[in-house]
């Protein structure tokens, strides 16, 4: 396989490729579905063209990115596959992208993902459907620009331009509340990402106001002192309004609620992974002495526990079963942020698995939450009860990928929590115990919702007439299933390519930032603030 | 090629783009009472005042090729002058292609408003060659009076009239503040040229003399009047909002562009070496005029008023590249100014285009639902207005223009870190209401029996389209303009040796 696609010069095209094919396909639907004015049923018709193009494009995109599997290099740290073009000489800006394992895994990720996310909600939006695929293939492009941008200039613009479809997906098709929803998103988001501008100017001037790119600027980065750690807050704010960490969540349950069902998938699935890849990208690898200072560290380890806690008990108490879904993703992107600060390889590594899992199973139960939602037209758990008697295959998945998320050995969802505890526990044990009760809520809320939904006595006459999955939901969550169980059988060929980055990173912060884990967890224990530690800049 | 203005005719080179503007203007004067009023005659006088308008860009472009140059005399000849001169031509050119379609819209024929318009370009491209503080106030003069009387041209509407009243009581007063400001710096200084003021102004004998205080804060008054900075501001959102909506266009843009061209020479020629005084004023003005603006603007739900206040909010972010006070900030003055021309001016045209004569056609309910009637002119309003909000790509230039006053407000040798943030801060809230608009136009359903706008002329639609391509075109690739205006700016003011000690200035 490696030797065809060194064949045909995989490396040197395959990036700008992945990003340039959806905006191609977005202006083909723009141009190849254009609606007949006052003809209601021809438009109808020919936006079916739209959705056919999309998923053609976005499958397309999913074969084209397999090939970066195999492709990947798993020895090295360095980037692969880099297309460097020149785009703003003045500034030095540059069209840089490239990979490493970190962002491997989020680039399939989101390839993955988004042909699931379109076909699951094959039929939820019903107008206006040209400008909505349009909206999805640019939304794909501005992830993809994203998780692949090596300049950070272009990584901001990629960052913002990112918003405007999703802002547009949730604005136009989303629930009754969803101008409120996209609005309160836009401007959280944006606050973040303008002080992360700042930032990046700030970064650029240290630079001489020559380059953008990732690793000159690493080069120049203050390695200590309060410029660190100013410049770590902006950019972290950023990344911590999207991720959400606990104070900053308050527009992930409005957006995740009112978005249609792909868009929701894509929200959950994808667009929150983009605030821990900021931080294993660039917070953390840039101001690692910011990063590990002994309060900081503590504030983000504290703030991650409490997220994990507090999303958990209000997930518990929901009524709606899709902000139920939402609430778990606040508590589950809490174990990625605990595995992120904990800081050992460990950790990080199953930090990053959670990610992954996290976007399968938190995107199918969004996609099962549409499904059924589209037969039944409510959200309220107290609707259903009984219903594995009349859509056994709906209950059968729901319960799958339920305990997926829930971290059941032999899933997905076990191996990443399992690490973050593994290697959280090495250093602050005491928050790896708190963590844990996380574990045991998630299976409360999760188990509890099961229970009432699909179990319990058919007590809704509505629901015993209930048609069960048709054979193109079944397959989108075959392959769903399948992922779950693979990744929870054998996650090992998934770690091998993540580990060389990671070890990178953890190492080049072990470089500036010698104190060793131990020390820093009694550090953490007498709680005292010393000043940043000193590193080879100052 | 330098030039010695002590020559008639070499004067008269070095003014040749403004004497083409104004003298034009004054024969077009002839022609537009030459013949019956009609609307056919009315149009006739706009394509003549474009004709030259482009004839004004040649000899711009003429004279900028030349490289001419002059070190003395009352009249500046440098890029930077023909820079900020072709910004206000493209607003010139913008404001009477669309002025013919309100004028067919509004049933109003006056063809003096053409030339109104172009003398209002000679007194802004007169301001912007101002070297001299009595050229200075001719040049506002001469631009703000044609103003006052195109606020108020539509003689039916009352508002108009009340906004042409407020404009000139207002103008007139704040002119009397800039002219007593010019007086005692001539006291103080002995001079009223801007380079002999700023030798002079070393000294700390001069610098520090009460008069000179005095004076330079009445100048700053008179400045803050004309940009619209707070807490100067008031007269803005009444007189924009009751004009006719191609002027308020013009007031927001040309005049603007005109007078922070002015300003910049001003601070960087005369004042702002000598003075931390300026400095800390020009800070506060700056940091209010920002918060002001953008926090007013929320709340409107007139697209002219909201678009009034975004143009206060911008005139504070422009404010901060002037703080900065390096050549670096007169460049992302000029480029600032070529992106919000386009995109603000694209937005008063959106707004004629939305007119059908009714004064509900400038409220936002007007605009709802408008993506489904007019995908066209939704989609370029919303170009416009994330352009305002400097978002990147979509936003196109407008993303290029605010990040190039962060940069330089942050390169400055005095770092305006603190300015930096508020303009971060005061853009998020900005996202507010450009946002709003654009969410009432693409999500809030079309009411049932809401006509769709009347179609726009093709003068109108090349208006938007170009703007739109200008716009999107240098927000993917900005570079040959950054290198125009980093290049102008540079060639124009010497970088000054003596410069306030960093930290000392900033509160």
């Amino acid at each position: 396989m490696r030797d065809l696609l060194t064949a045909m010069h995989y490396g040197s095209w395959i990036l700008p490729v992945l990003l340039l094919l959806p905006v191609v396909g977005a202006v083909a639907i723009w141009i190849a579905a254009k609606p007949a004015p006052h003809e209601d049923d021809r438009e109808y018709r020919e936006s079916f063209i739209a959705r056919d193009i999309a998923i053609g494009v976005l499958v397309l995109e999913l074969v084209l990115s397999l090939g970066l599997w195999w492709a990947f290099d798993t020895e090295t740290a360095a980037w692969q596959f880099v297309v460097d073009l020149p785009w703003l000489a003045d500034w030095g800006a540059r069209f840089t992208v490239g990979i490493d394992g970190i962002s491997l895994m989020m680039v399939l990720l989101t390839t993955v993902l988004m042909p699931i996310a379109v076909l699951g909600g094959w039929t939820s939006v019903r107008h206006k459907l040209r400008t909505y695929y349009a909206l999805f293939l640019l939304l794909e492009a501005g992830i993809l620009g994203t998780f692949l941008a090596l300049d950070l200039l272009l990584f901001y613009v990629m960052w913002e331009i990112m918003l405007i479809p999703i802002y547009f997906i949730i604005g136009i098709y989303g629930g009754e509340r969803r101008i409120y929803a996209s609005i309160k998103f836009f401007l959280y988001t944006l606050f973040g990402s303008l002080l992360m501008l700042v930032g990046v100017i700030v970064l650029w001037r240290y630079t001489g106001g020559t380059s953008f790119a990732f690793d000159d600027v690493m080069r120049v980065a203050p390695k200590g002192g309060p410029a660190a750690l100013w410049l770590f807050g902006a950019f972290s704010i950023a990344f911590a309004i999207k991720v959400p960490i606990f104070p900053f969540h308050t527009w992930l349950p409005d957006a995740h609620v009112e978005a249609p069902t792909a868009g929701s998938v894509i929200l959950a699935g994808v667009l929150l992974k983009m605030g821990t890849y900021g931080f294993l990208r660039f917070s953390i690898p840039l101001f690692p002495a910011a990063a590990m200072h002994p309060t900081v560290r503590t504030v983000m380890l504290a703030l991650a526990v409490i997220g994990i806690i507090y999303g958990a008990l209000v997930a518990l108490v929901q009524t709606d079963i899709k902000k139920l879904v939402a609430y778990s993703s606040v508590s589950h992107l809490g174990f990625v942020m605990l595995g992120i600060f904990a800081f050992t390889p460990e950790s990080v590594q199953g930090a990053q698995m959670v990610t992954i899992s996290h976007g399968i199973s938190s995107g199918a139960l969004f996609l099962l939450v549409g499904m059924i939602y589209e037969r039944t037209h409510t959200r309220l758990i107290s609707a259903y009860g009984g219903i594995a008697r009349t859509v056994p295959m709906f209950s059968a998945a729901l319960a799958l990928v339920a305990m997926s998320s829930i971290g059941l050995p032999g899933t997905n969802g076990f191996v990443g929590e399992f690490l973050v505890l593994i290697g959280t526990y090495k250093v602050f044990p005491f928050l790896a115990a708190t963590a844990s009760v996380g574990v045991v809520l998630g299976a409360a809320y999760l188990l509890w919702a099961l229970q009432r939904i699909i179990f319990n006595p058919l007590d809704n006459p509505e629901n015993a007439t209930l048609s069960d999955l048709n054979r193109r939901e079944l397959g989108v969550m075959g392959v769903i299933a399948v992922l779950i169980i693979w990744l929870g059988v054998m996650p090992e060929p998934l770690l091998r390519r993540t580990a060389s980055a990671t070890k990178r990173l953890v190492d080049r912060v072990q470089a500036v930032s010698p104190v060793p884990v131990s020390a820093a967890a009694t550090a953490l224990a007498r709680d005292t603030v010393t000043s940043p530690i000193p590193g080879p800049g100052r | 090629m330098p030039l010695d203005l002590s020559i008639p005719a070499q004067l008269t080179t070095a003014y040749l783009p403004d004497l083409i503007v104004m003298g034009g203007g004054m024969l077009l004067l002839l022609w537009a009472v030459w013949r019956p009023d009609s609307e056919a005659h009315a149009r006739s006088v706009a394509y003549l005042a474009m004709g030259i308008c482009l004839a004004g860009v040649a000899a711009v472009l003429w004279s900028w090729n030349r490289g001419l140059t002059a070190t003395n005399g009352a009249i500046a000849v440098d890029n930077f002058r023909w820079l900020t001169d072709l910004v206000i031509l493209l607003g010139l050119l913008m404001t009477l292609a669309i002025s013919v379609d309100f004028n067919q819209r509004m049933k109003l024929h006056a063809p003096e408003m053409h030339v109104l318009v172009l003398l209002a370009g000679g007194g802004m491209m007169l301001l912007t060659a101002a070297r001299d503080l009595m050229v200075l106030f001719l040049g506002i003069e001469l631009m703000s009076v044609a103003v006052y009387v195109l606020a108020g041209i539509d003689r039916r509407s009352s508002r108009g009239a009340e906004s042409s009243l407020k404009y000139f009581l207002l103008g007139a007063f704040s002119s009397a503040f800039l002219l007593y400001g010019i007086a005692l710096i001539y006291g103080a200084t002995g001079s009223t040229n801007l380079v002999t003021i700023g030798e002079r102004i070393a000294t700390p004998a001069v610098s520090g003399s009460p008069m000179m205080m005095v004076g330079l804060a009445l100048l700053l008054v008179g400045f803050a009047f004309k940009v619209a900075a707070a807490p100067f501001h008031m007269w803005t959102p009444d007189v924009y909002d009751g004009a006719p909506a191609p002027f308020s266009g013009l007031m927001a843009c040309a005049v603007k562009t005109a007078s922070f061209a002015a300003l910049v020479r001003v601070c960087l020629e005369a004042v702002g070496t000598g003075s931390e005084r300026w400095h800390l004023a020009l800070w506060w003005l700056a940091a209010a005029t920002m918060v002001v603006g953008n926090l007013f603007a929320i709340q409107q739900r007139n697209v002219k008023r909201m678009l009034s206040y975004s143009s206060i909010g911008h005139a504070g972010f422009l404010l901060v590249a002037v703080t900065a006070q390096t050549t670096e900030g007169a460049a992302a003055i000029a480029f600032y100014l070529v992106a919000y021309t386009l995109a603000t001016l694209g937005a008063f045209a959106v707004v004629v285009a939305m007119n059908d004569g009714s004064d509900r056609a400038t409220h936002v309910d007007a605009y709802a639902g408008l993506w489904t009637v007019r995908p066209g002119l939704a989609m370029a309003m919303a170009v416009y207005m994330l352009a305002l909000l400097g978002f990147p790509l979509v936003g196109g230039m407008g993303f290029f223009a605010k990040w190039y006053v962060l940069q330089a407000a942050l390169h400055a040798s005095a770092p305006q870190t603190k300015l930096a943030i508020i303009l971060v801060l005061t853009t998020v809230v900005s996202a507010g209401f450009y946002l709003y608009l654009v969410m009432v136009m693409f999500m809030r359903p079309r009411p049932e029996g809401l006509a769709p706008p009347p179609p726009a002329t093709r003068l109108t639609r090349l208006v938007i389209a170009t703007s739109v391509v200008l716009i999107l075109a240098f927000g993917l690739y900005p570079s040959p303009a950054v290198n125009i205006a980093q290049r102008s700016a540079a060639a124009s003011f010497a970088p000054s040796p003596a410069r306030p000690t960093a930290g000392a200035v900033t509160p």
